[in-house]
């Protein structure tokens, strides 16, 4: 087996990464990313960003067409068997024979890691018992809900016990209870001492789980940071307050941007600088009661939104000038 | 990965293509027997009794070589295009490639199962050949080493078929225009010396003549053509195909990306 290497060591890095596809199409522009090592982070970006492209290339399902990428200091290219030692990924799309029984797909992907039958099983049963699969380790795996095939992967990709562990939208599709307990599982494993990397479409998910971030947008890295000091940027939220009474007007609240979303909700935006106290102060003398309050979307997602968007208009501007 | 470690994992794929044609034994095993025992009951039996001698054997002694070569060429090269392609269709083909396994342990991998079946298929047919015919093994060693190397050459070009398979049509196009073709033409139901020159000449760059000659010879101990001639090209084609095979799994070629 592998060693672990100097804990100062990136979990991983990426220099200089570009891909150009057969069709010509450029998915990624030479992005550079450094993951720590017991790390949460989350890779954002829209569809057709680059994502899962990069994931490909760090799980070797992609070739790159320049740059490089070292796990654990050990390069995909020049030392790529020790490399795949280190990683597990969980893709996008369900990926295994779904004629196969669970237990054994299990088995067979520990065996290709070189890893003995004995010591599979004992794996096998200990992440199919933790993720909630035992009771169905002998069903033909197509007959798994979508959600208990998601969670197959996980364990999948976990049987040869990586120390990073890459996702691609592992709870997509999957209802929020056992999307949370999805959550517990991960942030447990992580806990633990392995490094995971996230891609989700979920931004409350990658707010909760992750401490770094990076978003990437038409192949580049347009932020990477952590999930604080982004958060922190943000200067403006929206709200909505739920009123009792029904309302014909919307409420004129000084120095606060208000639109009236229906006959019982008012949106409010409120920046940094000013306090939400002032707005229900203000309702309150307008004699509207509020019942409740929240936030109109993820904070994460606001940003998220925003860079993108500043990202696109700044391409547009430079095509513009061409 | 150590050397221990790359035998398991050439264990895995094989144990799993095991498991693979032994769960649907209905589509991989028993068709081939039924189709290898409707021609000896047609062509050895029904017709044969009519052409009398080919060679100077009973014509079914002379054919029995020829359909038991036949089966092992059909299953070893549908095994593997197919197991191989069905991956690459589910996608569960990237089990591997996430994995350490070296690229020539997954072709051994895949290639084992495959001949595992075309001669586990050729060794039912051969049983069941005692039953309509007698015959007695003329040189074991040539006939092993004949059907084991025949198994490996088509094992490996329905490696190299699913690997460019794009879609299921791509994986019954050459089993159908090209192995089939070869196989009937191979002479497995008559010597070529019943041909004019032209297609004489014309049959000697066909590699399934070869094998069925030198099987032949084996078992009965008559053929066409010389016998070392036979190995040669049966173990040129194989390292040709070896070396595209893993050269093609090396760029990942219609896998990666």
């Amino acid at each position: 087996m592998t060693q672990l290497n100097d804990k100062k060591q990136p979990a991983l890095s990426i220099k200089n990464l570009t891909k150009v596809y057969d069709n010509s199409f450029q998915a990624l522009k030479g992005i550079d990313l450094d993951v720590a090592q017991g790390d949460f982070f989350a890779l954002l970006g829209p569809n057709g960003a680059g994502k899962s492209t990069t994931i490909g290339i760090i799980c070797s399902l992609v070739r790159k067409t320049s740059g490089s990428v070292t796990i654990f200091g050990h390069d995909i290219d020049e030392d790529f068997s020790t490399a795949k030692q280190y990683v597990g990924v969980v893709p996008q799309e369900f990926n295994f024979n779904q004629f196969e029984k669970p237990i054994d797909i299990l088995v067979a992907q520990a065996g290709y890691f070189g890893i003995v039958a004995s010591v599979a099983l004992e794996r096998a049963e200990k992440y199919l018992k933790q993720l909630g699969l035992w009771e169905r380790r002998n069903d033909l795996s197509r007959n798994l809900s979508g959600g208990m095939k998601r969670r197959l992967m996980i364990a999948r990709a976990l049987i040869h016990e990586p120390k990073l562990l890459v996702l691609d939208e592992p709870t997509a599709g999957v209802d929020i209870e056992l999307r949370r307990s999805m959550w517990e599982f991960l942030q447990e494993i992580n806990k633990q001492g392995t490094t995971i990397i996230l891609t989700t479409h979920y931004l409350e998910e990658a707010e909760s789980l992750c401490r770094n971030i990076a978003i990437i947008d038409h192949g580049t890295i347009v932020k990477n940071t952590s999930i604080k000091a982004l958060l922190k940027q943000l200067n403006r939220e929206t709200f909505i307050f739920d009123t009792r009474e029904e309302l014909t007007d919307c409420p004129v609240i000084a120095d606060y941007p208000t639109i009236l979303v229906d006959g019982h909700s008012i949106e409010v935006e409120v920046l940094k600088t000013q306090s939400i106290n002032e707005v229900f102060v203000a309702l309150s003398e307008q004699k509207i009661d509020v019942i409740s309050m929240r936030n109109k979307s993820n904070r994460l997602e606001e940003l998220f939104f925003d860079m993108v968007e500043k990202n696109l208009s700044a391409k547009n501007e430079v095509q513009g000038d061409e | 990965m150590n050397n221990y470690q790359k035998w398991v994992a050439f264990d895995t794929i094989l144990r799993r293509e095991l498991r693979r044609f032994m769960r649907i034994w209905p589509q991989t095993l028993l068709p081939p027997v039924i189709t290898i025992v409707l021609y000896f009951v047609i062509f050895g039996q029904l017709i044969g009794e009519r052409i009398g001698t080919m060679s100077g054997l009973p014509y079914i002694q002379f054919v029995a070589p020829g359909l038991i070569m036949m089966s092992v060429i059909t299953n070893s090269y549908s095994n593997v295009v197919s197991s191989f392609f069905g991956s690459k269709f589910q996608r569960n083909i990237e089990e591997l490639l996430v994995s350490p396994t070296p690229n020539w342990i997954i072709l051994l991998g895949y290639v084992a199962g495959g001949m595992c079946r075309g001669l586990g298929v050729g060794a039912i047919v051969t049983l069941l050949s005692l039953y309509f015919a007698d015959f007695s093994i003329h040189s074991l060693p040539i006939t092993i080493a004949i059907v084991f190397m025949t198994s490996l050459m088509f094992s490996l070009a329905g490696l190299i078929n699913a690997i460019f398979a794009a879609n299921f049509d791509d994986i019954s196009i050459i089993p159908t225009f090209v192995l089939t073709p070869l196989t009937y033409l191979g002479g497995v139901f008559y010597s070529i010396d019943l041909l004019s020159e032209f297609w004489r000449n014309l049959s000697m760059i066909n590699p399934v003549l070869y094998m069925v000659n030198a099987f032949r010879y084996g078992i009965a101990g008559i053929t066409d053509i010389n016998i070392f001639w036979s190995f040669g090209m049966v173990g040129l084609f194989s390292l040709v195909l070896f070396f595209s095979a893993l050269r093609l799994l090396e760029n990942g070629s219609r896998l990666r990306n």
